[in-house]
């Protein structure tokens, strides 16, 4: 019994040695949004293209959506844009853009040099979308469903491999809860 | 000498105590109507974490989404909003991270109550601790045949020891 007592530190160190290495490996930026699993948030904004277009929440409904929060201001956004052209081209995802907080001259200017992966963006002068969305910086990318329930929020640069990991597998899963749904 | 040491100790505690007061932080300037709504303006920035830095709470963050927030809080507390309302507000957004000060749920039961539970498990292990102890003294006493022992051990005039030299 009390050779047993000795051996509870030594337990207990292994244990929180565990639990703080793992910590180690964990990244605090990786928050889940409090907004997944809510509905889209109602907005009234006009497209970055045409500065007469309104659009709300409805003009995005009935499909599975990714959207996407860019900015000029944001060096990372440069970096997504091409693979994100290229996602959209091989993929067939429809994707909306956020532009968030920038200047509508600039953004008009980075479409028309780098392309335009988005069937087309919103222009959020104020950032209120942004605010409304918990978008804490960009880029960000969000996953809509079908019944415009948000369902992911990604934060951080999308490439191949992020797509793979982050991206594929949850469109996969959606796809296939609309199918069965339709089928009913 | 311990002048010297008074000294030093000393200078190490003005320079502790200047280096907390002068810390940077973003400049803006929200106008209050009244002293009452900017020590609430203070105190909800003090209270809210930025999401972008982490370690840093609203009033403290030079981060573009902080600077975002603060403006967002002095609207509210503007418009009439509660101190609840307004922390309601962020927390739908950016989740409870936001808060400081978590509230108690079942998901920060441990947070809240595990420092309590183990200061009451470290003294019950205290407790028990002592008493074995002194259930183990009251054993102490000698049976009748250990206590001869002891009697012929110390009339013995040759100790071990002394056995020991005499043998070198």
């Amino acid at each position: 019994m009390n050779k047993a007592i000795r051996f509870i530190p030594l337990v207990l160190v292994i244990i929180l040695g565990v639990v703080l290495y793992r910590g180690l490996s964990l990244n605090p930026q990786e928050m889940p949004s409090a907004l997944v699993g809510k509905p889209m948030p109602d907005f009234k904004l006009t497209t970055l293209l045409d500065k007469n277009k309104v659009v709300t929440k409805e003009d995005l409904k009935g499909d599975i959506v990714l959207i996407n929060v860019w900015a000029t201001w944001c060096v990372y956004c440069k970096y997504e844009f091409p693979d994100l052209i290229d996602i959209v081209k091989k993929e067939g995802i429809v994707l909306y853009g956020v532009n968030s907080k920038d200047d509508r001259a600039a953004a008009k200017t980075w479409i028309k040099t780098l392309g335009n992966p988005y069937i087309f963006s919103i222009f959020d002068e104020e950032g209120s979308l942004g605010l409304d969305m918990g978008v804490y910086g960009a880029p960000e990318t969000f996953v809509i469903d079908h019944h415009g329930i948000i369902r992911k929020r990604f934060a951080g640069v999308i490439n191949p491999t992020t797509w793979q990991q982050e991206f594929k597998p949850l469109l996969a899963q959606l796809k296939q809860e609309r199918a069965t749904e339709q089928g009913k | 000498m311990l002048k010297h040491i008074t000294m030093v100790l000393s200078s190490i505690f003005a320079i502790l105590m200047l280096s907390s007061t002068v810390s940077a932080s973003p400049v803006e300037t929200f106008s209050f109507k009244n002293d009452v709504t900017k020590v609430r303006f203070q105190t909800l920035t003090k209270e809210l974490r930025c999401p972008k830095c982490q370690n840093q709470d609203l009033a403290d963050s030079n981060a573009p989404i902080a600077a975002d927030l603060r403006k967002q809080i002095y609207t509210q507390l503007n418009q009439g909003k509660s101190d609840q309302e307004i922390v309601d507000y962020m927390v739908a957004r950016y989740g409870e991270f936001v808060l400081y000060r978590p509230r108690v749920s079942s998901l920060t039961y441990v947070l809240w109550f595990g420092p309590a539970l183990l200061l009451l498990l470290g003294a019950i292990i205290v407790v028990i601790i002592l008493r074995s102890r002194s259930n183990k003294n009251e054993d102490k006493a000698l049976s009748a045949d250990e206590q001869k022992k002891l009697q012929q051990l110390l009339n013995s005039t040759e100790t071990p020891l002394k056995k020991e030299q005499n043998n070198q």
